[in-house]
């Protein structure tokens, strides 16, 4: 058979696939949560006249502005891999989700691309409402998109409203019931959410940093810290409760993705266990050194611990998605986001106490946490897609039936240049961002583009020239 | 009564307009980076990318829209053409990141070293972009092998002289919209450098429209019938005349003081003369004699779903497109700017 370094053309495909679609999400997620952040910075500016307010939004957006960057260019590939790599899928889902595709571009990313120039560059230009209203569509543009592509995600995971024509293409019968499909309120409010809690950590790290660094008396700090924590005290908890619905809805629509999620390779007729940890075997169909708690999965999925749950026992082998990926990665996203709740606890604790911003093992924990949004992204991400395997659109296409007539070979050499190129070029990317992390808002803080010159900087601070670095309120 | 109105035909002209608006603005952005080696100070470097800076990212959506609409409303001629053109279209993907991440990067880098580095990704990512879309124009012109529903050929049978040639004519054609644009946005000494560079780049696309415009009939019988069948000789005949007519124009325009915008202008129209000199080739077919428009149609009900939108949308994307060139237009000072 025609292989590539021992793997098949659609192994290669799917590598490729999830390899540019985990490496461009973190962008847009990490976009998604700042461009909303952005915007409410700049409306408290405006509304209360606190310098602090502005300092952080032209901080914050010079890391938007790479951030951004990096999600556009790795999102055109995505929509290109489509045609390259599924062609099979492209022609027969096309109808379907084409159109879809079309107006995440037509209502979505004009509108980012258009208002995002105005946002960067265009404060002294359009003035300060104008300036708000570009903020605004940014923000917006970054929400449509994401819910134009999850209602594809979603559809292709419960697909409703469609027939299959002669020539074997899907063919819409109802767009109502195609956008509206029965996993895409859920996965859109638990995603989209994720976006919004994974920025505020990364928020809240950076303002950690610089509170363990000694900038306590600097409000651009103080500011952004507290705000992020109330972002991980408000919405984590909620959060864990919309991923609870999600995996409601999921048990109901792809039972077979929540049985690989639990581990549960046996029927139990008279409750399940919630296995905490374990080593699945796929040999011996079983959970090796399981830590379980029995009972309590029936009793989270069916509000009963006396509920029977039907296992993989229940699937035929080839229809059964690949276990220990799905129960490991699922594992992840949860840990993650119960820690991250803990965190938000403990703020208010701290704040409550006045210790908010002295608490040092509350700033080194939430330091360590300022990436694990993204982490917990792109495991959840992994969980529901490789949950649904071995289909692509569930139920009805196969994956590997979706693939390009394309060698081995070809798939194989593109994956070997999407792999070192995005690591050498987002690689850099994220040393830009951490070095802009790595330095404090300061007063006077310059907007995009802070080369020394001649630079008009936006806003009323625009006659102090701060050497930046050292100008610190200490 | 019946209306005749043809929703494919409707969504195949949408197409070829958002196709030719990417062409035209991404063309000039891409051309910036294709000049850059021959601007080779650093100053000169940061004022002819502020031209476009503020406006980049809105340019290279259209290509989003072009590749989406393919997919959206000829499913099966995007499920055909990209595993096609997979080598150059991969090629792409990866040369616009490479100018993409360039304008942010750039001004990140802190080191002379990482910043001519990434002054040679953004020149190398601008060319191999505008040499890989002309290959797959090429490719597309030449032909595609089909079966069923999908491509039948090998993963090279786009690489003929004829692609490269296509593929060398968009980076000449990038060059002179690219000038063009810096012609308009900047002043002084700069300027001056900038309309030299016009004037070549002119002199060049000049050429290469000529060349691909003689070698295309020969591709295919049915483009030679296209372009030398009498009577449609007398209609046809208009493009190339047009063409002359506008070179000279370009030609007056590039060597006369003032008007700043006219070379802008008349490049704008040589390119819409060259995109209805394709669309006579390769009318009424997406994939030239393989497949037509209608054979690679999705239903009616998917071209009319987002046809209501983009009747609505897309006049309004052109109004606020428009208004964010407004905000940054004129000319730009070197030492401000944007920011």
């Amino acid at each position: 058979m025609d292989s590539f370094l021992g793997f098949d053309a659609v192994t290669l495909a799917r590598i490729q696939f999830g390899f540019t679609v985990a490496f461009h999400f973190i962008f847009p997620a990490f976009s998604i949560g700042l461009a909303s952040f952005l915007a409410v910075l700049n409306a408290r500016y405006l509304i209360t006249k606190n310098e602090a307010y502005l300092r952080l939004f032209k901080y914050w957006i010079k890391i938007f502005a790479i951030s951004f960057a990096m999600g556009v260019v790795s999102g055109i590939v995505m929509s290109y891999q489509f045609g390259t790599n599924w062609s099979v899928f492209s022609d027969k889902a096309g109808p379907v989700v084409g159109p879809l595709m079309a107006y995440e571009v037509l209502t979505a990313f004009f509108l980012e691309a258009g208002f995002l120039g105005i946002m960067l560059f265009g404060r002294e230009k359009v003035g300060n409402g104008l300036h708000m209203f570009a903020c605004l569509m940014v923000a917006v543009g970054t929400a449509i998109s994401a819910t134009w592509i999850l209602s594809v995600n979603s559809w292709m995971q419960t697909p409703v409203g469609f027939s299959i024509g002669e020539n074997g293409q899907f063919l819409p019968e109802d767009w109502w019931a195609i956008v509206f499909n029965p996993s895409f309120p859920y996965r859109l409010a638990h995603t989209l959410t994720a976006a919004y809690l994974s920025t505020a950590f990364i928020v809240g790290g950076v303002g950690a940093w610089h509170l363990l660094r000694g900038e306590k008396k600097n409000v651009g700090v103080t500011t952004m810290f507290s705000m992020a924590m109330w972002m991980a005290a408000i919405v984590a908890p909620l959060q864990i409760f919309l991923g609870d619905l999600h995996g409601l809805n999921t048990l109901e629509h792809q039972p077979a993705k929540v049985m690989a999620m639990e581990g549960h390779y046996d029927s139990h007729p008279d409750g399940a266990p919630l296995i905490l940890f374990g080593i699945p075997d796929s040999e011996n169909r079983t959970i090796r050194y399981a830590l379980e708690v029995p009972k309590l999965s029936s009793f989270i999925l069916k509000h009963d611990f006396n509920a029977p749950l039907a296992g993989l026992d229940t699937i035929p082998d080839d229809e059964e998605p690949p276990v220990a990926i799905v129960f490991w990665s699922f594992r992840v996203m949860v840990a993650i986001g119960m820690a991250m709740a803990l965190v938000g606890l403990w703020s208010l604790l701290s704040r409550v106490r006045g210790r908010l911003f002295d608490d040092k093992w509350l700033h080194r924990v939430a330091l360590v946490m300022g990436p694990s949004g993204l982490v917990a992204v792109i495991a959840g991400w992994i969980t529901t897609e490789v949950g649904r395997q071995p289909y692509v659109v569930y139920n009805t296409l196969r994956t590997a039936d979706a693939v390009s007539p394309l060698g081995a070979q070809a798939v194989g050499a593109s994956l070997i240049a999407f792999i070192v190129i995005y690591f050498a070029i987002f690689g850099a990317g994220i040393v830009y961002l951490l070095k802009l992390m790595h330095v404090p808002p300061q007063p006077g803080q310059r907007g995009v583009r802070s080369e020394p010159g001649p630079i008009r900087t936006a806003g009323h601070t625009a006659s102090a020239p701060v050497a930046t670095g050292t100008a610190t309120a200490k | 009564m019946e209306i005749s109105f043809d929703l494919t035909v409707a969504w195949a002209l949408l197409l070829a307009f958002s196709v030719y608006v990417y062409v035209v603005l991404d063309g000039f952005d891409l051309g910036i980076g294709i000049l850059y080696p021959f601007f080779p100070e650093k100053r000169d470097r940061d004022l002819l990318m502020n031209t476009v800076a503020p406006v980049w990212d809105g340019n290279e959506t259209w290509l989003v829209l072009g590749g989406g609409g393919l997919f959206a409303a000829f499913p099966l001629a995007y499920a055909i053409i990209m595993p096609a053109v997979y080598p150059p279209i991969i090629a792409m993907l990866l040369a616009l990141i490479f100018r993409g991440v360039a304008f942010e990067f750039r001004w990140r880098a802190g080191r002379r070293f990482s910043e001519r580095f990434w002054d040679a990704a953004f020149i190398g990512g601008s060319v191999m972009a505008a040499l890989t879309q002309g290959i797959i124009l090429g490719t597309l012109l030449q032909g595609i092998e089909v079966e069923g529903r999908a491509y039948a050929g090998g993963w090279f049978d786009w690489l003929t002289p004829f692609s490269l040639l296509c593929g060398a004519a968009v980076v000449a054609g990038y060059a002179l919209l690219g000038a063009c644009w810096l012609n308009m946005k900047i002043e002084g000494d700069v300027q001056h450098r900038v309309r030299h560079a016009a004037r070549i780049a002119a002199f060049i696309t000049v050429l290469f429209i000529i060349a691909v415009s003689v070698a295309t009939p020969f591709l295919e019988m049915e483009y030679f019938q296209r372009w030398f069948a009498w009577p449609g000789i007398l209609e046809v005949a208009i493009v190339p005349l047009l063409v002359a007519g506008l070179i000279v124009l370009l030609a007056r325009s590039l060597f006369v003081e003032g008007r700043d915008w006219m070379p802008m202008v008349l490049t704008l129209l040589l390119f819409l003369l060259c995109f209805a000199g394709l669309g006579v080739s390769m009318w009424p077919y997406v994939i030239p004699t393989e497949l037509t428009l209608w054979d690679a149609a999705s239903p009616r009900k998917s071209q009319l779903f987002m046809f209501v939108g983009a009747i609505f949308l897309v006049p309004i994307i052109l109004a606020y497109t428009a208004y964010a060139y407004w905000v940054f237009r004129g000319k730009l000072d070197p030492d401000q700017g944007y920011h």
